[in-house]
């Protein structure tokens, strides 16, 4: 029989006003098992676990009941607390009567009632607890980064630097991401090549970091500490340990009509090409769709001017299999796609753009070299139209965009408006918005100098239609403040589209069973206090695949999560979850129901001798459990036809124990 | 403090949560401070599909008048798939248990993210009021139980 110990806490007043606590404590003194009750101001506090640890020593206590907040916030408080007394961690039930009663019942007795019944269910639960060991296991010290935007290369940067390997694996064949694409940076116009591409160098030399680019993760499988994952690295048909990076092919090839995605198809390249002058890995590479030699095998003059002899028409993709001990997602945004506004006209007239078009516009290593010219007719213009949130902040059930702000918008905004009227003072600049949203260190500032200083038009209302009208796109638009409606014939109007999460990222999500919210962005573990972590144990987040965020913001979360990935490597052994599955062999009749359903491939079968009742024995077949690999779902037991199978923890026992107490 | 009148109707449901999502979700409901009856009592699980069919029997056997079973959204589970198991599990116990008399709306199951505490409140509420209104569920109880 267990001797038990019922602790119930007050919270200050945030249980104690809506659940009589001293009532609860009174109410499970004559429970089974119960040999001591007691209710306290918090249990938490150091005051009150060196309670729980005298009491357990008074009263020989064997098992706890602590009536308190959430598990999820607590568990592992009182889990030590009772080590600390000298039981076993997993002899603790916490009932929670913080979040699921004091705070969502106002009625005292109500309150008072259910807290006594979870009490109750607990209190059966613990009586057949029994003790739980962890087991241990290793530690694979190498990271993966999976995105080789700022925000990858800033978390590989710093895991390297702390002396542990890292594998960066980039979809495209260059790292760099979307900074890579930008112009000047606000708030501090520097520009974006010059501060980046030093970091992309430091990455390509780093002795910790390999870079995997043009790859995708196609597998991955194992827990923390012990992840296996399985990338595909595609096909350049380029040895990529031979290339110089010379570009002579990328002169020489014959097709030259590659939409270019670096610049937003807004040129082209040929078939064979580097994507940026700084790309990292500076390597070619061929795409298939368009090389004349890999569609029909004619051709073959990039072969004949390499010096190097890199080119290699028969390159396979390769699969690189490696175990890692953590992994950070740093899967970035893209801005929504703009086909569904046919309002703002931007399939209709070349002279309609993303402000992202608008950043390779204005760039100089970009398809006009920096000057801004109308991709219609190749004229300066003279009238400029910005539109703010487009597709930002629509209505919960609107048919299109999203609910959220993009965060990014005002600002990039600001900064095009003012590089504007920088280099072309002649030019009428309009923005339209809803709110301008500037919170930020030196952002205000930046967004009044637009307004003061450059003679930026700001326009609270937003553009109700675009009509390209011959050579110029009429914009139908609303003033809120001065209540009036606004017509403006512009040569150029730029859109602020709304971003979102990469599309690879919700499989992505699947595949690292890491959870994500509603938009696809991946969600934190806490939304406060762990927002770096992933629910999911091993998995770390880093940049906008967590939610929009501009580049100081994106390279603080990809430090934070590269210290938690450091703290995590730094460890040789981790302790796991003792709540696992096991099986009873003399029920078990190795039919494999179990290893069916098993997500984790942690059931194998052996053959056992068993002695049979007349001392013959017989050879069977029965279950057994990797304690290493289970990670204690529970799915098993319920397919067990036999009722061989039971999740330590939280076993059938245990669990009826808590109905009956509730249903009682 | 108000005392409520014992002779009103109150039903008895358990509720089974997954820690991942669910479980989490009725915190964060906690949180929100966003109130549903204290009828429903919930029991936490690793995952929905933790939750073998004679729980619920025996729920209903012990007198419970509603059961309801809360998980990740199909695609979420954190276990990959166990919510998979849980939603065919169910559908047959269900339809098994109203062929043997006790109603298809005294059991339930939900998918509830941790982000979703306002959906957790409402889905208790409207379940509830649901079972509130069948009224006690004698179909199943053993009466040899009740001492
Ligand atoms: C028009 C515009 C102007 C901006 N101007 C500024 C500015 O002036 N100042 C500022 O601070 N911020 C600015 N920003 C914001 C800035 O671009 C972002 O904050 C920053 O790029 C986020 O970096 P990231 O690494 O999180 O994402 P990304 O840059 O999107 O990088 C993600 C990387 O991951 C790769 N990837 C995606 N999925 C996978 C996968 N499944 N497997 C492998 N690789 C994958 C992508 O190819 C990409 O390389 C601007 C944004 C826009 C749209």
């Amino acid at each position: 029989m267990q001797r038990i110990g019922v602790f119930v806490c007050w919270c200050g007043s945030n249980i104690a006003a809506t659940v009589d606590v001293q009532r609860v404590a009174d109410a499970v003194r004559s429970e089974p098992g119960v040999v001591f009750s007691v209710d306290y101001q918090y249990m938490c506090s150091q005051a009150g676990q060196s309670m729980i640890v005298d009491a357990v020593k008074e009263h020989q206590l064997t098992g706890l009941v602590i009536c308190s907040c959430s598990p999820r916030m607590h568990e592992s408080t009182f889990r030590k607390t009772a080590q600390l007394a000298g039981i076993n961690p997993y002899m603790v039930e916490i009932a929670n009567i913080r979040e699921q009663c004091s705070w969502v019942h106002k009625d005292i007795f109500i309150g008072t009632q259910k807290a006594i019944t979870l009490a109750k269910a607990a209190i059966a639960k613990v009586n057949l607890n029994t003790p739980l060991t962890s087991g241990e296991s290793k530690v694979t010290k190498r990271a993966l980064v999976i995105g080789g935007g700022i925000a990858g290369i800033q978390s590989a940067l710093d895991i390297a630097d702390a002396g542990f390997p890292v594998d960066l694996v980039e979809k495209e064949a260059t790292i760099g991401g979307k900074m890579a694409q930008l112009d000047k940076t606000f708030p501090t116009l520097d520009c974006a090549a010059c501060i980046l591409t030093p970091k992309m160098v430091d990455v390509a030399q780093h002795e910790n970091i390999r870079i995997i680019s043009h790859a995708q993760v196609e597998e991955v499988g194992g827990f923390v500490g012990n992840f296996h994952v399985k990338i595909r690295k595609k096909a350049r048909f380029v040895d990529e340990s031979i290339c110089t990076g010379c570009g002579l092919c990328t002169e020489k090839c014959p097709q030259k009509k590659v939409p270019n995605a670096f610049n937003l198809n807004m040129d082209h390249h040929r078939a064979i090409y580097i994507p940026f002058a700084q790309a990292v890995p500076k390597v070619a590479i061929i795409d298939p769709d368009y090389c004349s030699m890999l569609k029909n095998g004619k051709c073959g003059v990039c072969a004949k001017v390499c010096s190097v002899g890199a080119i290699d028409y028969q390159q396979k993709d390769e699969i690189i299999e490696e175990d890692y001990g953590a992994i950070v997602t740093a899967t970035g945004y893209n801005p929504i796609s703009l086909e569904k506004y046919d309002e703002y006209a931007y399939s209709l007239s070349k002279d309609v753009i993303t402000s992202l078009e608008f950043e390779r516009l204005t760039n100089a290593a970009g398809p006009t070299q920096g000057h801004l010219i109308r991709p219609s007719d190749g004229k300066q213009p003279h009238t400029i139209v910005f539109v703010q949130c487009v597709g930002s902040r629509c209505a919960a059930n609107a048919e299109k965009g999203k609910e959220y702000c993009s965060k990014i918008c005002c600002m990039y905004t600001a900064k095009h408006a003012m590089l504007v009227r920088d280099k072309y003072p002649d030019t009428e600049v309009y923005v339209f918005y809803i709110d301008v949203r500037t919170p930020g260190k030196s952002f205000d500032e930046f967004y009044r100098r637009a307004v003061e200083e450059y003679g930026v038009h700001y326009i609270k209302g937003m553009v109700g239609k675009v009509i390209p009208e011959g050579n110029t796109l009429k914009v139908q638009a609303s003033d809120l403040l001065m209540n009036k409606q606004l017509h403006i014939d512009a040569d150029l109007v730029v859109l602020a589209a709304a971003i979102e999460p990469d599309r690879s990222a919700r499989p992505l999500a699947t595949m690292l069973t890491a959870s994500m919210d509603t938009n696809d962005f991946f969600t934190e573990a806490h939304p406060k206090l762990r927002p770096v972590e992933s629910p999911t144990a091993g998995i770390f987040l880093s940049g906008t695949c967590q939610g929009p965020k501009d580049i100081p913001e994106t390279v603080s979360q990809a430090s934070a999560a590269a210290a938690k990935v450091i703290g995590l490597l730094c460890k040789n052994t981790l302790k796991g979850n003792p709540c696992v599955a096991v099986s009873d062999e003399m029920m078990c009749n190795g039919c494999s129901s179990c290893a069916n359903v098993c997500p984790y491939g942690a059931i194998t079968y052996e053959s056992k001798e068993f002695r049979m009742p007349d001392r013959t024995t017989r050879m069977r077949r029965v279950a057994k459990v990797n304690p290493a690999v289970c990670q204690g779902c529970g799915c098993c037991t319920v397919a067990c036809p036999s009722g061989a199978m039971d999740l330590d923890g939280f076993k059938n026992q245990q669990i009826m124990a808590e109905v009956d107490a509730i249903c009682k | 403090m108000q005392i409520n009148n014992t002779t009103e109707f109150r039903p008895k449901i358990v509720a089974f949560c997954c820690n991942w999502c669910s479980y989490a979700g009725a915190d964060l409901a906690g949180n929100n401070r966003l109130s549903y009856p204290a009828d429903i009592k919930i029991i936490r699980v690793p995952c929905s599909c933790r939750v073998n069919p004679t729980f619920i029997l025996r729920a209903f056997q012990r007198g419970a008048d509603g059961v309801i079973l809360c998980g990740c959204h199909p695609g979420d589970c954190h276990y990959t798939s166990g919510n998979y198991y849980t939603r065919r599990r169910m559908t047959l116990l269900f339809s098994m248990m109203n062929y043997l008399g006790i109603e298809k709306e005294r059991t339930r199951v939900e998918w509830v993210s941790a982000a979703e505490g306002a959906k957790f409140a409402a889905v208790m509420q409207d379940f509830a009021q649901t079972v509130a209104a069948l009224g006690e569920s004698k179909r199943l109880e053993d009466l040899r139980c009740k001492q």
